[in-house]
């Protein structure tokens, strides 16, 4: 079993321009099974002679039994696309979409607190899950290998520079999870090493986190009461110079909690391997699963 | 987006914050214009996007028009360096001209997103006037905070507590109330990042005043505010990173440093200065591709990151999910043998068509060691600056 996603996975994709056809067909290609395209005008049409195209969500979902989207449409409409996603009852719903004004991100998880629908992003890679091929997002398929290590991240290309990691290192992945670095975000950290925890496939875990916020913190604070399982952990930018592009203010809110050795110091705290480098957590992951 | 003193006054008058009267001069003799038709004493403050400014004389008190003429006259044209610019500065091609209050109290108030909470958050502190970092940090429990509602915003009974919980006169409590709600709107409305006033100040008489206005507007929102966007003042910006801002790529340029780093992804950006840290060597710029680049935006790219003069070595570090290997690599060569770049380059590239944009580039002729990943390249890296070393 694999989290959040899985071989019951039936995937809509919303906004087929030019990047979300790129990885509409890489996603095609890993072996996930995309039944719906939604681009509004296109009803009638089939993506790669294939797929089904439809206007809106709700009509995607009532024709192919979608259970899962995934959002490429450009940032001014990603709020509405997630919005229209929840609203037509997806389990799922992964935007990868960059640049949503944060204040749309506000309203968005404001608005699905009290709905059944799970969100992670926006601005992620996704979701990906090699033993059952669901893909759902953009996390490149030629660089995973079905296993046991659950892989969580904030950062996009880290989460890949992690798993690469793995497999040099002879380990493969239950489930590899982008939760997005924004600062507003639907699925964070303690909202995955919980579903880690309960997986049955995923034996140790893999946790990259990045300066700013607090969210490493909580996840410390879930480890130390909640998670059996080993976790290897990096902290991205312990070399970043301060506040470059923060005003004062916006360093307050935390303070010192944003920094990596105040995250670091969390996670050791709640027993977390903590490797001092993005660099050496393949190695780290090697060493404490013998 | 950064916008001006003056410009973050326009927008709090539209919303009905109370600040001083002020004018705009470009000119030394508008300056005085306006001190004589302001009269009695003023303040010239220097427009430029930096904090630290009073510090340096970028803010000066005068008593008459001609006085402020004068201190228009040296400021306007020069160049303004405070503990928060680069060793060159930023130009002075405005000042403000404001009317001094008789001030019996500064405090302090400012809005940013709280990503924990999900909402804005409104802090306040009646430690104004002073460095407001400084506070939290010794005194965190003097800093009041009040999270808005993402639905229904800040509500009046709170906007009322933190009047209160800043020990406002009880004749001011009404009209600081009124600024408090006002701000929060200006903060919503403007999809800003960040609205600070210090000091918000309360008069001889009990009223209330933004008396310096901070605000940045969220560069994600500016496609919905056309308005916004043409405050940028491009001047305000190191030269390169305004040719990356035009390019819409993400470069930020760090002092005291020799590599040069492209990558794509902050988390990426973040481990490849950590690991050239690592090596022994500092970042001198670090230029993040983003997710979909085509390649004319790689070239741009390459070009910037070489145009910067402390470049002695590139690393390229990138993991292609959206973004594809292959046409970084071209977008790469092209920029490089336009410009006929003999800067080394060490490049670590994977995901997305890495078989073919590492083809391109060993077939290029250009200087250019791979390495497999980010321990490979900090172990490169620090080879290749050994070889630089010996060869200066």
């Amino acid at each position: 079993m694999a989290i959040l996603v899985g071989e019951n996975t039936r995937l809509l994709v919303q906004g087929l321009g030019r990047d979300g056809s790129f990885q509409a067909n890489r996603t095609r290609e890993y072996g996930t099974n995309m039944v719906a395209a939604v681009h509004p005008g296109r009803d009638g049409q089939k993506f790669e002679d294939e797929v089904p195209y439809f206007s809106t969500v709700a009509k995607a979902v009532e024709e192919t039994g979608a259970n899962t989207g995934v959002i490429f449409v450009p940032a001014p409409f990603a709020m509405d696309a997630i919005i229209e996603q929840v609203d037509a009852g997806l389990e799922l719903v992964v935007c990868i979409t960059e640049g949503v004004p944060v204040l749309d991100m506000v309203k968005v998880m404001a608005y699905i607190k009290d709905k059944p629908t799970r969100l992670i992003g926006s601005n992620c890679p996704g979701v990906l899950s090699p033993a059952s091929k669901a893909k759902v997002g953009i996390v490149p398929g030629n660089i995973v290998q079905p296993g046991n290590v659950g892989v969580v991240s904030r950062s996009g290309t880290l989460t890949y520079e992690a798993i690469a990691q793995l497999v040099q290192h002879g380990m493969g992945q239950s489930t590899c999870v982008g939760i997005g670095g924004d600062p507003i975000h639907g699925t964070t950290f303690t909202d995955v090493l919980e579903l880690f925890q309960a997986d049955d496939e995923t034996e140790a875990i893999v946790l990259i986190g990045e300066i700013g916020g607090i969210r490493e913190q909580l996840a410390a604070d879930y480890i130390k009461e909640h998670v059996t399982k080993p976790v290897v952990a990096a902290i991205a930018g312990s070399s970043a110079p301060a506040g470059k592009r923060m005003g004062h203010a916006g360093a307050i809110i935390t303070g010192k909690a944003a920094l990596a050795s105040e995250k670091n110091k969390a996670l050791e705290a709640a027993g977390v391997h903590v490797v001092e480098s993005p660099a050496l957590i393949g190695a780290k992951m090697k060493e404490v699963l013998g | 987006m950064n916008i001006h003193e003056y410009q973050a006054k326009a927008i709090l008058d539209k919303f009905g914050v109370p600040t001083p009267n002020a004018e705009v001069a470009s000119t030394a003799a508008e300056a005085k214009e306006i001190a004589s038709r302001i009269g009695g004493r003023v303040v010239v403050k220097a427009q430029v996007h930096a904090g630290g400014r009073g510090k340096v004389g970028g803010v000066k008190l005068v008593d008459s028009p001609e006085e402020a003429e004068q201190v228009a006259a040296s400021l306007l044209g020069t160049r303004l360096v405070t503990n928060q610019t680069g060793a060159s500065g930023v130009p002075v091609e405005k000042v403000m001209i404001a009317e001094t209050l008789d001030i019996k109290d500064e405090l302090y108030i400012s809005i940013v997103i709280d990503g924990d909470v999900g909402a804005p958050l409104v802090m306040a502190s009646t430690e104004g006037g002073m460095d407001i970092e400084e506070v939290a940090e010794s005194t965190p429990e003097k800093i009041f905070r009040v999270a808005g509602d993402p639905l229904i915003g800040l509500t009046t009974y709170h906007a009322r507590d933190i009047a209160l919980a800043l020990g406002v006169p009880a004749k001011s409590v009404r009209a600081t109330t009124k600024l408090i709600t006002d701000l929060y709107n200006v903060f919503v409305e403007n999809d800003c990042s960040l609205v600070e006033i210090n000091p918000l100040v309360i008069t001889e008489d009990d009223q209330v005043f933004a008396l310096d206005a901070k605000i940045n507007i969220e560069d994600d929102a500016l496609f919905r505010h056309p308005d916004l966007a043409a405050l940028r003042d491009p001047n305000q910006q190191d030269p390169l990173e305004q040719r990356a801002d035009k390019a819409e790529l993400a470069y930020v340029k760090l002092e005291g440093g020799r590599v040069g780093c492209m990558v794509n992804g902050a988390g990426l950006a973040m481990a490849t200065m950590d690991i050239t840290k690592a090596a022994g060597a500092d970042p001198a710029n670090f230029l993040d591709i983003g997710g979909s680049a085509d390649q004319d935006r790689i070239e741009e790219a390459f070009k910037i990151i070489i145009a910067d003069d402390d470049v002695e070595m590139i690393l390229v570090n990138l993991f292609a999910g959206i973004a594809r290997s292959d046409i970084v690599a071209q977008g790469i060569v092209a920029a490089a043998k336009e410009t006929n770049a003999s800067v080394p380059m060490v490049v670590a590239m994977r995901g997305t068509n890495a078989e073919e944009g590492i083809k391109i580039l060993a077939d290029s002729g250009l200087n250019i060691t791979g390495a497999p990943d980010l321990a490979g390249a900090a172990e490169v890296l620090k080879v290749k600056l050994l070889e630089l070393g010996e060869s200066n």
